[in-house]
């Protein structure tokens, strides 16, 4: 497999704010990406250096096998963009402004034109000031998947639909992934990105902090089990990996590092098992973990600072369930 | 029932707060609006105190103002003879003109603009009655034109003129201004964005202008009242220190009354966001030709070049209307002729007269061209760019597309501005087809002094693009050297700081191609530097 973008330590500074502070990304042909990060972490700043709209500072990317600075022109006939905020031209009508974004990267398919209008939706005659939030990116969103190309650049698409419509762009990027295309989906919506993503890098504070498949990155982390058992278990306190354990008789609550995951079935099993229900951390809870030292600190009222991290902190801002 | 009282409370509760909040956003732009108004004043008097120090003088300037229909066009008549009547003379025109523009300009950006952009419904949603960002805006005008009322009488006395007079004059002023306050107020309400306010706007300040211009320039016997219509020649008609007709500020301040009270009744009867005049659809499809960054251009900036250039042939069709009038001009006084030639040309009177124009013209194109290009950093700014050169559209093209406007659109505004001039001066004084093609030539000559300005818009564009206002300043540093430099005897220096200093006063003047070479290349130099930087520089 070939590789569509590859960045590596891309620093990029705007007078004293550090936006990307040697950020890396790999993102392989034909596999959709998810690019997450809480709001300023730098998920823009890395799509605008990738559109050759703004120039790294230092640092290296690649585009398709092109420079995104110099080669802009040649490789923006061959991807589809969508911003996270659209604002369009007043006096152009929606269709209008879908037919000159799509003739101007090279053309664009009719007949996915109209489908694509028909499920979103979308009322093509409308002039561009009488959109709503949702119907502006709905109209970038047409114009771009509409477009025969090999890279969609979305930053954050789905800011402004309903979950109607939210269900409809999943099924649109299911179809492009059939289609074999390339999407970088930049997103805080943990849902959108576990439910869409082959492979996910998280960034915060403009840096990657990690990096994977979805299983993969779940090793990384932990599972949560409830059990009920058929005795009280011997002392659980000697295995390793386990946190927030909760025994009240015979059930038990607990999470465990995945990696030790086996050893804590075995000493269950070994008492006998009468339910288990164990759940693979959502990406929610990997989300958490890296966020939390920084969401934690400024909460004066947890005065105990507790040893296992909570297991319900609050959501981050615009994560939905 | 409600009382009427409480009523108006609750439509304008948190109208101070929001107030404050326009003030602090204009705390550079309202200073300077204000020193514009009343320093041009202040210089104005202390010049003419110098250069017709005795009554005799003034009497007789006076006198060959009032004879010369053209002039009376330009600048209205002459009421009073004192310096401070003169001074009131040539600054009742200007000095309208600008606090309409200062009036209209800052109402419309704190109503229609922010409900355009958005802003007005966060402020909206708060305990703030539907009326009071209206009530913001006209507060900020008013205030802006209660402080020219009071400034050109500080400025006036001090200077040893008569009181009432003055009192009399910064009123006067102030009455363009407010009336202009009220018509803005009501066509934020009617249009839907600032775009289209700011040109009806200045629509109507250019229509008030003509009007004033025609009825002026009408003698005895003709359609005087012309002027009367127009708020411009409500100013001048109170005459300040040549009778200090009070009733006509009455009058003016009673029309811009009513006009702020229908702006509020409007704001009662429509939705936020929305205008009065209906949307429409439009089709679902973008025609065959919309294709191409330059198609986009066209389409975006096609309605301002027509609007512009329409209101250069129609300006242009009435300064040449008024050309046979300068020839009953007596021209044995050497004075006279003295001061025919400062206010610009060298050779025949007629032909001084139309050169003038013609250097009006080359100043409106100018401002043309500068918000021609600024709507390329518009377009940055507003994030429509980005889009767009996510597509397969380099930097340079897109920049070009625009650039096209302020480059060959104002050819487009100045060819149609003299043509208007031409063919009218040559129906009045024969010579149709000789002499439209001389002033489509002089208008023509003004395009390199129009291309340095718009390429200095480009430089700042690169290099500045978060300071693009400065664009603006410029523009008016070098249209008050050219329009009141010659007039107050500046130095040469300043006047040559004007790229229109150097442009051949054309017709009547011996055509030099040199220095419309050599500002061609600055400006060529200045654009090109800027586009290097545009492309260049990060983008938004």
């Amino acid at each position: 497999m070939t590789t569509a973008i590859s960045v590596s330590g891309l620093v990029k500074t705007f007078g004293r704010t550090r936006a990307l502070d040697g950020l890396d990304l790999s993102v392989s042909q034909g596999e959709v990406h998810g690019f997450l990060g809480p709001n300023g972490a730098g998920k823009s700043t890395t799509i605008r250096v990738l559109l050759g709209l703004i120039r790294a500072d230092s640092g290296e990317a690649r585009l398709l096998d092109g420079d995104p600075w110099r080669d802009n022109v040649a490789l923006h006939r061959r991807l589809a963009y969508v911003p996270g905020d659209v604002t369009l031209w007043r006096n152009l009508t929606g269709g209008e402004t879908i037919d000159l974004l799509g003739r101007l990267r090279g053309g664009l398919d009719a007949n996915r034109r109209a489908a694509l209008l028909e499920r979103f939706e979308l009322d093509p005659t409308k002039k561009g000031r009488a959109y709503s939030k949702g119907n502006r990116q709905k109209v970038a969103l047409v114009a771009a998947l509409a477009s025969d190309v090999e890279l969609l650049l979305l930053d954050e698409p789905t800011s402004g639909l309903d979950p109607l419509m939210e269900e409809v762009f999943r099924a649109c990027i299911a179809e492009e992934r059939e289609r074999g295309r390339t999407v970088l989906l930049s997103s805080h919506i943990l849902s959108e990105v576990e439910a869409l993503c082959d492979r996910v890098s998280i960034i915060r504070a403009g840096r990657t902090v990690e990096s994977g498949t979805l299983a993969e990155m779940r090793h990384l982390t932990r599972t949560s089990v409830e059990a009920e058992l058929a005795a009280v278990p011997p002392d659980l306190g000697a295995l390793p990996g386990l946190h927030e354990v909760e025994l009240r008789g015979t059930r038990l609550r607990c999470q465990v590092d995945t990696d030790h995951l086996d050893q804590l079935l075995r000493a269950l099993t070994a008492v006998g098992v009468r339910t288990l229900t164990s759940r693979p951390p959502t990406l929610e809870e990997l989300f958490l973990r890296h966020y939390e030292p920084e969401r934690a600190q400024p909460q004066p009222e947890k005065s105990q600072p507790e040893k296992s991290q909570p297991e319900h902190p609050q959501q981050p801002e615009g994560a939905q369930r | 029932m409600t009382r009427p009282a409480s009523v108006l409370a609750r439509q304008t509760t948190g109208a101070g707060p929001l107030l404050g909040l326009a003030l602090r956003r204009d705390k550079v732009m309202l200073p300077c609006w204000l020193y514009a108004a009343v320093g041009s004043v202040a210089v104005t008097g202390i010049s003419f105190g110098k250069l017709y120090p005795t009554a005799l003088s003034r009497e007789v300037f006076a006198a060959t103002i009032n004879q010369s229909a053209s002039l009376r066009a330009v600048y209205g008549p002459i009421f009073g003879t004192g310096i401070g009547g003169l001074t009131a003379w040539r600054m009742a025109a200007f000095g309208g003109v600008i606090v309409a523009l200062m009036s209209s300009l800052l109402v419309v950006r704190h109503s229609r603009a922010e409900e355009e952009t958005g802003r007005l419904e966060l402020i909206g949603a708060g305990a703030v009655g539907r009326g009071a960002p209206l009530t913001a805006a006209v507060g900020t005008a008013v205030l802006g034109n209660l402080l020219v009322a009071l400034l050109i009488p500080v400025a006036m006395i001090a200077t040893g003129q008569d009181a009432a007079g003055s009192v009399a004059f910064g009123l006067a002023v102030a009455c363009s201004g407010l009336v202009f306050t009220g018509i803005a107020a009501v066509v934020a309400q009617i249009t839907e964005t600032e775009r289209a306010a700011n040109g009806a706007c200045g629509a109507l300040l250019g229509l008030a202008f003509l009007l004033r211009a025609a009825g002026d320039a009408a003698g005895p016997g003709g359609p005087g009242w012309l002027s009367r219509l127009s708020p411009l020649g409500w100013t001048e008609q109170v005459r300040p220190y040549g009778g200090d007709r009070w009733w006509v500020v009455v009058l003016a301040l009673v029309v811009a009354a009513a006009l702020i009270a229908a702006a509020f009744a409007l704001v009662s009867r429509r939705d936020l966001g929305a205008g009065l005049l209906p949307q429409r659809p439009g089709p679902a499809t973008g025609a065959a030709r919309l294709r191409s960054a330059s198609a986009l251009a066209w389409r975006l900036q096609r309605g301002s070049l027509y609007g512009w250039s329409a209101g250069a042939l129609i300006s242009g069709a009435v300064f040449g209307s008024l050309a046979k009038g300068v020839l009953s001009l007596f021209g044995g006084n050497a004075q006279i002729q003295q001061i025919i030639q400062r206010m610009g040309g060298q050779q025949s009177i007629v032909d001084a007269y139309l050169a003038t124009m013609v250097n009006l013209l080359g100043m409106v194109a100018a401002v043309y061209a500068v918000q021609a290009a600024l709507r390329l950093r518009g377009e940055e700014a507003d994030g429509r760019a980005e889009p767009l050169l996510a597509t397969a559209v380099s930097r340079l093209r897109w920049a070009c597309s625009h650039l096209a406007y302020p480059l060959a659109g104002s050819a487009v505004l100045l060819i149609a501005g003299g043509a208007g001039t031409g063919v009218a001066a040559g129906v009045l004084l024969g010579d149709v087809g000789g002499r439209t093609a001389s002033l489509v030539g002089a208008a023509a000559a003004q395009l390199p002094a129009v291309w340095c300005i718009a390429a200095g818009a480009v430089l700042v564009i690169g290099l500045l693009p978060r300071r693009t206002s400065a664009a603006w300043g410029i523009l008016s540093v070098l249209l008050l050297i050219s329009y009141l430099g010659p007039a107050l005897k500046a130095g040469q220096w300043v006047l040559d700081l004007s790229p229109f200093t150097h442009i051949p006063r054309l017709p009547g003047a011996q055509f030099a191609a040199a220095p419309l070479l050599w500002l061609t290349g600055l400006a060529a130099v200045l654009a090109a530097t800027g586009l290097a930087a545009l492309c260049r520089r990060d983008l938004g």
